[in-house]
């Protein structure tokens, strides 16, 4: 008999090895998440896919499923905090979305809309960041990073290459890339590395692309990224 | 009619297309004016608030004459709402955040190009800036938020027919934009 668990009282089989995320994904079942992408391995840094499991709040990207456990995930209490961690990455960056070539595509804006956010609730940093345009074709704006390391992630196990790191503890934390300049045109990075397209928002972005596609006719303008994490992320819901 | 509805308006450190994206309602503004009566707003052109039910704020704060009309608004509205990027987290006013205050002034009024008889304006009837802009949230409680850059018709007129026909004003996904 095979193991299940259960997301809101609904019954999600799943194998051996995988975490809470991947059954439900293979179940078409959304659980937010910024700093997750099935192809690399769990980072379990943004807390967006915090989910109850038998009472407890764990990252549903990087808990392992076990039999019988009982998952809450679209309760009233978790959308609530899954707001206010939401908010948090807005104030604690400089997330100006009318003036960002990402508007529309960016995946921390669809996660906001996709939990009703109309506000930040929270003081605004302001923080003081850079913009790494160094590079012909690629470029960083650290305004907008919120250090999921995707990037990283992807740069090490897809591209082989090692572009990016996180540095820093804490408010004092930021994305590094791997050159003696700090800057990204000394680095071996490619407009055509995975780590170059992967990030959920608008910090790292392929030069003179932004605006191929009008604003108010981009992915999230008109779908949910529920329904766009299920269709890209896990293809056999999306059929 | 007695008893209209009384909203107030105003734009801070905005640039007054939330105002533009609210007239965009078109004829339903007929519609608006049956049970609405305009207080304070760039409409009548009323220099004060009195006491009203709605007010309805575009931009953010970035001199102290903003402070004094968004807390004149919080005294005499009951319900006070954000409109709009700039007034939710600063918007593009905020973007001098980076920068001191008086590279700004330089830059505006000295240094930059093009700028003759250079002089940094100080007439007392000046509002004094802000180091920073701040979203209104930051200097008095809001009770609503309206996001996009601007939101478009759609929202104003969503958000005041749902106060206005007594429901919680709520906003689907189609009407929520940051951009």
């Amino acid at each position: 008999m095979s193991k299940t668990i259960t997301i809101d009282g609904k019954t999600i089989p799943f194998e051996d090895g995988q975490t809470i995320m991947d059954a439900a994904m293979a179940a078409g079942v959304y659980i937010p998440h910024l700093c997750h992408q099935p192809e690399f391995t769990p980072h379990g840094s943004c807390k967006l896919c915090t989910v109850k499991v038998n009472g407890r709040n764990c990252s549903a990207c990087t808990y392992p499923a076990m039999d019988g456990q009982d998952v809450l995930n679209e309760t009233e209490e978790l959308i609530e905090d899954r707001k206010r961690i939401t908010q948090m990455l807005f104030v604690e960056g400089n997330h100006f979305c009318p003036s960002c070539e990402k508007t529309g595509n960016c995946q921390l804006q669809a996660v906001a809309y996709h939990l009703n956010m109309l506000d930040n609730h929270f003081p605004l940093f302001y923080p003081d960041r850079e913009v790494d345009a160094s590079h012909p074709e690629v470029m960083i704006d650290h305004n907008r990073c919120i250090f999921c390391t995707l990037c990283v992630r992807a740069s090490h196990e897809k591209d082989g290459k090692d572009v990016f790191a996180i540095s820093g503890r804490g408010i004092h934390k930021h994305l590094i890339v791997n050159a003696e300049s700090g800057l990204l045109k000394d680095t071996d990075v490619a407009a055509t590395d995975h780590a170059a397209h992967i990030c959920p928002t608008g910090a790292i972005l392929i030069k003179r692309t932004g605006y191929q596609v009008p604003i108010g006719q981009r992915i999230y303008d008109h779908q949910q990224i529920d329904q766009v994490s299920l269709a890209t992320e896990h293809p056999k819901h999306g059929e | 009619m007695a008893n209209k509805i009384r909203v107030a308006t105003t734009s801070l450190a905005g640039c007054f297309g939330c105002h533009m994206s609210f007239l965009d309602i078109d004829e339903r503004m007929l519609q608006l004016a049956e049970v609405v009566e305009f207080d304070r707003s760039p409409i009548t052109d009323i220099e004060h608030c009195t006491n009203c039910d709605i007010g309805l704020i575009e931009g953010g704060v970035c001199n102290s004459e903003n402070v004094h009309v968004l807390r004149e608004f919080r005294n005499n509205c009951k319900i006070l709402v954000a409109v709009g990027a700039c007034a939710i987290n600063g918007g593009l006013p905020a973007m001098r955040n980076h920068i001191p205050l008086e590279e700004c002034l330089n830059e505006a009024y000295l240094d930059g190009i093009g700028v003759e008889n250079p002089k940094i304006p100080s007439d007392i009837e000046l509002p004094l800036l802000l180091d920073q802009v701040h979203p209104i949230h930051e200097i008095v409680k809001i009770d609503y938020y309206l996001p996009g850059c601007p939101p478009s018709a759609d929202v104003f007129w969503k958000f005041l027919t749902d106060l206005i026909e007594g429901r919680e004003p709520s906003l689907p996904y189609e009407l929520v934009h940051y951009d």
